[in-house]
C-alpha cells in the first residue's frame, strides 16, 4: 500500500470475521465485514442489538475478550495489519492512532482519579514527555476544544454531569490525534439535549483534527444527523451501506426499506409497522440470506445462496438477489 | 375540589385526578438536602372518550416520580390522588384492590419485571389467580391465549417459555397482554419502547394505540421521547424539574412550542432525514448567581428576560388548547384552573 492511500484511507477492514467461541458452537458475530474509511469521513454502523455492531468496535480496539476471537480478515489502520501486531504494539498504537469513545452509559472514567491526571495518564503511556506546566497547558487545551471549563481538570468524574463526562471522554479520545474515532453509542442514557450537544462536539474535533470517524448505534435520527455515510449491519454482515442522503432517500435492501419506514417523527401521524419476525440466530444462521426469514421479497435463491454484495450506483453497495440481474459488478466489500 | 377546577370538567366523570401533588424526596442525616421532584402539579384523565396523554421531560423532570405517584407507589408530600372519587391514599383494602386491577403499569425494561426462573405462563397466571378471573383451567387457558393475541403474540410460540427465550419485543409485549388481561381503566406506560429496537418499537406502540382505540383503555405514556409522543398521544404535558412548563394537545406543542424549554427539546430531536439538520442554537450558560426564586428554566434560558427572577411564572392561556409557563406570553390570560383538563377538550 502505497503511502498516499494510507494518508486518505486510514482504515481498511477486509472480510472480518469475529466469532464467539461458546459450548454449543461458534457465534458468528460478525462474519465478513469488509468497509474503509477515508480522512475526514463520518461512518455511521447501525444494527439491531445483536447484529454484530457492538463487536466489530471492540475488535477494531483489538478490545474483544475470549471466548470472542478474530478467525480472518485484517484491519488495516495507517497502512499495517493491526491482526500483525503483538500486545505491545497494538498498546501503543491505541490512543494514538485508532482511540475509543465509550458509550455513555457506561462509566469508563476512573472515580478516584482527577480529570488531569487521566488525561495525563493516556499521554505518559504512550512516551509523551513534557513538563509538568506543558502536561497541563495540554489538558487546558483539550478540555477547552470540547466545550469544557480548563477548571474541569480538578474534578473528580462524580462532580460532573452525564454529558461532560462524555466530553471529558472525547477529549481523552483526541488526545494524541488519532487518525481515526471509534464511538460506540457514545449518548446511551443521555437525554436529548445533551445528547446533541456531545454529538456535535463530537463532530467538532473530529473535523478539526481531520480523523476518520466511525460511530455505532442503533438510533437512524443520530445517524442522520452525524454520519457522512451508513453502513446497515444485519446478523454479522453490511448489507447495505452507502452517503447517507442516499440511503434514506432511495434504500435499497429491503430491511433497510421496512428500518426506515418504521422510523417515527414529528411531521405526521400515521400507522406504525415494525419489521415482522425476529433477528436471525447467529449460532444456526439461516441458509442462503440472513434475512430471507422475514424479507417480504423472498424468493427461492434466497434461501440457497448467499447474496453477493455489488456496487448498485457509485458508492452504493448492497447485498441482495434482487439486483443480480443489475448490472452493478461484484464487489468484495 | 376546588371551585375552579369543578367548572373545568364541563360535568363529565373524571376518572384519575393528580390534584396539586408535590413530592419532596429528602436526604442527608445531618445536613439535611431538599429534592423537589413534583411541584404542584395538577392534572386529569377523564372517564371518557378514552385518552391518550404524553407526560414528557428529561431525566429529573419527576415524570417517573409522577407516574409512580398516580400508581399509589409514592405518597404525595402534598396534594392528592383520586381516583374516581376516591383518595389513593386512604383507600380501604376492597377500594385498593379494584384499583390495583383497574390501573395497570408497564415499565421501561421488560427484563426487570420478570422472574428469569419462570415460564412466561406463570406472569399471565398470577394475576388470573390473585383476582379470581377465571373459574377452570380452560378458562384461564381462554383468558391467556385471547390476551397473547391481541397484543399480536402467537400464544403456541410464547406460552411455555422462558424470558430469555423471547425477544425484547416480545417480552415487552406480554407485559402489555398481561396489563389488557385484567381489563384495566387506565394503563401507565413508564417509557415503554426506550430499550427495545426500533424495528419492534413501532410495532409496540400501535399495539397500545389498539388497547386505546378497541378497548377503550387510556393511556398515561411517560417518555423522554417526543417523537414517540407525538405519535401516539392526543395530549402532551412537558414537565421541568417538577412542574408543568408547558401543556397542550401533541401536534401544537411539539410543531409550535412555546416555551424555552419545550423550544430547546424540539430542536434537539434527532430528525430521521439527513435533509433536517439540527440547528446550531443553544441553552444559556449557568451564570454565577442563580436566582432562588423565579422561573426554574431561568439559568439555562436563551430567552430570559429580568422580570424572570422576581417570581414563578404562572401558567398562561396562549390559545384554546395551549398553556405555557413564561412571562413572553404575560399578555394572554392566566390559566386560573389548576386542572389541565379544559386545556385538553
Amino acid at each position: 500500500m502505497t503511502t498516499e492511500t494510507t494518508v486518505q484511507t486510514p482504515l481498511v477492514v477486509k472480510d472480518l470475521k469475529v466469532y464467539y467461541h461458546t459450548r454449543r458452537g461458534p457465534v458468528k458475530a460478525v462474519d465478513g465485514v469488509s468497509f474503509q474509511l477515508n480522512r475526514g469521513e463520518r461512518l455511521g454502523l447501525v444494527g439491531e442489538s445483536g447484529s454484530g455492531k457492538s463487536t466489530i468496535a471492540l475488535a477494531l480496539m483489538m478490545a474483544h475478550k475470549e471466548p470472542a476471537r478474530i478467525e480472518g480478515g485484517s484491519i488495516i489502520l495507517n497502512g499495517s495489519n493491526l491482526l500483525d501486531d503483538n500486545d505491545e504494539q497494538i498498546r501503543l498504537r491505541r490512543l494514538s492512532e485508532i482511540a475509543m469513545v465509550p458509550q455513555g452509559a457506561l462509566n469508563s472514567l476512573n472515580p478516584v482519579m482527577r480529570i488531569r491526571d487521566q488525561v495525563i495518564d493516556g499521554l505518559k503511556d504512550h512516551n509523551v514527555n513534557m513538563s509538568v506546566g506543558e502536561f497541563n497547558g495540554r489538558v487546558a487545551e483539550l478540555l477547552t476544544s470540547v466545550g469544557l471549563h480548563p477548571d474541569v481538570a480538578s474534578r473528580f468524574p462524580h462532580e460532573l454531569s452525564g454529558g461532560m463526562k462524555q466530553r471529558v471522554s472525547i477529549a481523552i479520545a483526541i488526545s494524541m490525534n488519532p487518525s481515526v474515532i471509534v464511538a460506540d453509542e457514545p449518548t446511551s442514557a443521555l437525554d436529548v439535549v445533551v445528547q446533541k450537544q456531545v454529538v456535535q462536539t463530537l463532530r467538532d474535533v473530529q473535523e478539526r483534527i481531520g480523523a476518520a470517524a466511525i460511530m455505532i448505534g442503533h438510533d437512524m435520527g443520530l445517524m442522520a444527523q452525524f454520519a457522512s455515510r451508513i453502513g446497515i449491519m444485519y446478523g454479522g454482515k453490511i448489507i447495505e451501506i452507502g452517503p447517507v442522503a442516499n440511503i434514506f432517500q432511495n434504500p435499497r435492501h429491503p430491511y433497510t426499506q421496512l428500518l426506515i419506514s418504521s422510523l417515527p417523527d414529528t411531521r405526521s401521524k400515521r400507522r406504525l409497522e415494525g419489521i415482522p419476525g425476529l433477528p436471525p440466530s447467529l449460532l444456526r444462521p439461516p441458509p442462503g440470506c440472513v434475512f430471507h426469514t422475514r424479507c417480504p421479497e423472498a424468493m427461492d435463491i434466497c434461501t440457497q445462496d448467499i447474496p453477493i454484495t455489488r456496487e448498485l450506483d457509485p458508492n452504493r453497495f448492497a447485498a441482495c438477489h434482487l439486483y443480480d440481474d443489475s448490472d452493478g459488478k461484484e464487489v468484495i466489500l | 375540589m376546588t371551585a375552579q377546577s369543578i367548572a373545568s370538567n364541563n360535568g363529565s366523570e373524571l376518572l384519575l385526578r393528580a390534584d396539586n401533588v408535590s413530592k419532596t424526596f429528602v436526604a442527608g442525616t445531618f445536613r439535611k438536602h431538599y429534592t423537589h421532584a413534583l411541584d404542584t402539579v395538577t392534572f386529569s384523565v377523564p372517564e371518557s372518550p378514552p385518552t391518550i396523554t404524553a407526560i414528557a421531560g428529561e431525566s429529573g423532570s419527576g415524570k417517573t416520580t409522577l407516574a409512580r405517584t398516580v400508581l399509589g407507589l409514592v405518597e404525595p408530600t402534598s396534594g392528592e390522588v383520586i381516583y374516581r372519587g376516591n383518595n389513593v391514599a386512604e383507600m380501604s383494602r376492597a377500594q385498593h384492590a379494584e384499583f390495583r386491577r383497574e390501573v395497570q403499569v408497564i415499565f421501561q425494561d421488560p427484563f426487570e419485571s420478570y422472574n428469569p426462573f419462570y415460564k412466561v405462563d406463570h406472569v399471565l397466571r398470577t394475576p388470573i389467580r390473585r383476582y379470581n378471573l377465571a373459574s377452570s383451567k380452560s378458562e384461564a387457558d381462554g383468558i391467556v391465549e385471547e390476551a397473547l393475541r391481541t397484543v399480536g403474540l402467537r400464544p403456541e410460540e410464547t406460552l411455555g417459555r422462558h424470558p430469555h427465550q423471547l425477544s425484547g419485543g416480545q417480552r415487552q409485549r406480554v407485559m402489555v397482554a398481561r396489563a389488557v388481561m385484567l381489563k384495566p381503566k387506565i394503563i401507565v406506560a413508564d417509557e415503554p419502547v426506550s430499550m427495545v429496537d426500533a424495528s419492534l418499537r413501532a410495532t409496540i406502540l400501535e399495539t397500545l394505540r389498539a388497547m386505546n382505540r378497541d378497548l377503550g383503555i387510556s393511556i398515561l405514556y411517560i417518555t423522554h421521547d417526543l417523537t414517540t409522543a407525538f405519535q401516539i398521544a392526543e395530549n402532551i404535558i412537558v414537565l421541568y424539574k417538577g412542574r408543568v412548563a408547558e401543556a397542550g394537545s401533541v401536534e401544537s406543542v411539539i410543531n409550535d412550542p412555546t416555551h424555552p424549554y419545550t423550544q430547546l427539546l424540539v430542536s434537539s430531536i434527532p430528525q430521521p432525514d439527513p435533509e433536517t439538520q439540527w440547528g446550531r442554537e443553544q441553552e444559556a450558560r449557568a451564570e454565577d448567581e442563580i436566582p432562588l426564586t423565579g422561573c426554574n428554566f431561568y439559568d439555562r434560558c436563551p430567552l430570559r428576560m429580568d422580570e424572570c427572577t422576581n417570581a414563578d411564572p404562572p401558567l398562561y392561556r396562549t390559545a384554546q388548547n395551549r398553556i405555557t409557563r413564561c412571562y413572553r406570553y404575560a399578555d394572554s390570560p392566566v390559566h386560573l384552573a389548576p386542572d389541565l383538563r379544559s386545556v385538553f377538550a
